[in-house]
């Protein structure tokens, strides 16, 4: 029993894997076999038996954590204690946390934005180029790489002494005649924010790329054919024909950034751990929760997330929904 | 609908393109240099996860190490520093592995089961329950996971394995029976209801002809389940107690990074180890991936 809780040696580890698949596996197996017991199941008995595991974690998991959070964010510290909206207007008055607000909405809005901007312009540029393929996956590859990684490759960028960056501000400088050290990027406020926001954009426009690439090639042929014999340039045929006939897909694209820029936590936790000016929501939400043992706070925190996420998540799936229709 | 219209040849379709592409210089030189600035930073941690001298490593930039001196500070030695010894990323590798395989494999058959019963079964408060299912994708995971561990911690299992595969399984889910179910409908009517005129029931449906149809579909889903369960930083750190017994790579890696100093060095070679399975896997299957991509696999 020890071992499979608590494996220690690698070999163990593997034989708990193999142990829990071989548990899930019969317990799929058990559903499947009740099902086809009955020489004729009722359909509604099928969805029970089919439903019933799916079911039972969303519940557990997710409906209702979510309803202890919303309680445990107008509890104190402990969560045994009430005190109302206190947590809440911690949050709006603060300065500290009035900080972290400012940078969430910076990077809802940078991150979508710019990735969106630059994905499109490089869809449209290498759009049936020679080269199409591997400049498309050159730009794709971030989307792979965990944020982790893609903090501690930017990490050597932004270091004063050996990063890129500080050897380009150098380099500029002495070029116009000065001598300058190059600054300690990661903890000079406002700027790091700036910084950190790239990462997110430098992972994320891949994905604008891709999806807006998509849309594109779906423009039907004789529409630009049409758009040339009317005489349109490149760039009105950029503007009035391409642009519009995406448009849902850029919607689409900007939303579902917004959102991962909204909940972004892994950069600002592995770059600057939400020091200098850093944090975001989602980096303060971990330090009350897990760090300063804040429940109420941290749940708090938690259901601002919540409630922001919302509109722009409905916006997203109408909007995924048209686009959808229209392929 | 295009029979009717002209044909045009496809040499005359790609002249036509080709002379409406924002083709100036502007455009040319604005797509190198961003596919520059996005390739550029990996390449540099790629050259200094090889470099050998530590003390030229903390005081010059990688690029000044591609006109070799000497040879011998080139190699794997930073690797092999990592894999072994204190730092043994070799043991939290096999944590991400013994976390991730579950960690699809589970919620994907979940939501197969549930897909199914969503789009062939006919039962009262169907389309609600869906649709409930459906809107939970809004739920930030930050709201559930005090309330969980508590109930982890309560069961006695909390720092373990288990609760890592119910965690990715729980937040798997929603959107994995919505994408799964979207596919499954578009399997024609016809071809159930003919296995099920000819004697089958649902479960030989679901295994014989359904599963199947569905590869593809899994295929795709599972790789954006594989590479956000691999990827995870949140999860494990909220749950896996950041112990060699159960932490994956990127918790490690994070701890390594805030308490860098003499580390320094050795976050590039571990950077690239906790790469190089979903970059394979994302070369591997780049199809299914973009597949997956456009039917909105993408975790707001």
């Amino acid at each position: 029993m020890n071992i499979l809780l608590h494996p220690e040696t690698g070999v163990e580890k593997m034989l708990a894997m193999a142990v829990a698949i071989l548990l899930f596996v019969a317990v799929v197996a058990l559903v499947l076999f009740i099902t086809n017991l009955p020489k004729r199941m009722p359909s509604w008995g099928v969805a029970l038996l089919f439903l019933f595991p799916a079911v039972l974690l969303i519940c557990f998991g997710l409906i209702y954590p979510t309803v202890v959070t919303f309680k445990n964010s107008f509890y104190g510290r402990d969560g045994t204690q009430g005190v109302g909206w206190a947590n809440y207007i911690q949050i709006f008055t603060s300065p500290d946390f009035l900080r972290v607000l400012l940078n969430t909405v910076l990077w809802t809005i940078l991150v979508p934005l710019v990735a969106t901007l630059v994905g499109l312009v490089y869809a449209v540029v290498v759009d049936r180029t020679r080269y199409e393929k591997l400049a498309k996956t050159l730009i794709f590859l971030p989307m792979a790489i965990s944020m982790v990684g893609a903090s501690i490759i930017w990490k050597f960028v932004y270091d004063q002494r050996v990063g890129l960056l500080s050897a380009a501000y150098t380099g500029i400088a002495k070029f116009f005649g000065h001598t300058v050290q190059a600054p300690q990027w990661l903890m000079n406020a406002p700027l790091n924010t700036f910084l950190l926001i790239f990462v997110m954009i430098w992972i994320e426009a891949g994905y604008a790329m891709t999806v807006l690439s998509t849309a594109i090639k779906g423009i039907p042929e004789d529409l630009v054919e049409a758009s040339r014999l009317d005489g349109l340039n490149a760039w009105q045929q950029f503007i009035y024909l391409t642009i519009p006939m995406i448009r849902p897909s850029i919607v689409v694209v900007i939303t579902t950034v917004a959102m991962a820029g909204l909940k972004s936590f892994d950069i600002v936790r592995t770059m600057t751990a939400g020091n200098y000016d850093t944090s975001v929501i989602a980096n303060e939400f971990y330090t009350q929760s897990f760090q300063n043992q804040n429940t109420g706070l941290g749940a708090a925190l938690a259901v601002l997330m919540f409630i922001i996420v919302i509109p722009v998540v409905v916006f997203n799936i109408s909007q995924l929904r048209k686009s959808q229709d229209v392929r | 609908m295009s029979e009717k219209k002209t044909r045009l040849t496809r040499r005359e379709k790609a002249l036509i393109r080709t002379k409406n592409k924002l083709s100036s210089p502007w455009a040319t030189a604005l797509s190198i240099v961003i596919a520059v600035l996005w390739t550029i930073p990996t390449v540099g941690l790629l050259v200094t996860s090889f470099r050998q001298n530590r003390v030229a490593i903390s005081n010059s930039g990688w690029w000044t190490s591609l006109i070799p001196k000497n040879w011998s500070d080139f190699g794997f030695g930073n690797y092999k520093t990592v894999l072994g010894g204190g730092y043994n990323l070799g043991g939290y590798l096999i944590n991400s592995f013994v976390i991730t395989i579950p960690g699809v494999l589970i919620p994907i058959t979940l939501a197969l089961l549930a897909a199914y019963a969503f789009a062939w079964c006919d039962f009262p408060g169907k389309n609600i329950l869906f649709i409930a299912v459906f809107a939970l994708q809004v739920v930030p995971v930050q709201v559930t996971m005090i309330p969980l561990l508590t109930q982890y911690v309560k069961w006695g299992i909390n720092n373990t394995f288990w609760v890592l595969w119910l965690s990715h399984t729980i937040f798997g889910l929603p959107l994995a029976i919505f994408m799964l179910h979207n596919f499954m409908c578009d399997i024609p009517k016809e071809l159930v209801e003919a296995a099920k005129v000819d004697g089958a029931g649902d479960v030989q449906v679901f295994l014989k002809i359904v599963l199947p149809l569905m590869v593809p579909a899994v295929a795709s889903f599972a790789i954006f389940q594989f590479l956000w369960v691999w990827n995870d930083l949140l999860v494990a750190l909220a749950f896996a107690g950041n112990t060699p017994a159960t932490a994956p790579l990127t918790a490690r890696l994070s701890d390594m990074v805030g308490s860098r100093g003499s580390a320094w060095y050795l976050l590039a070679p571990g950077a690239f180890i906790a790469m190089i399975v979903p970059v394979a896997v994302f070369l591997f299957l780049q199809r299914y991936f973009v597949r997956g991509m456009l039917a909105g696999a993408v975790k707001g």
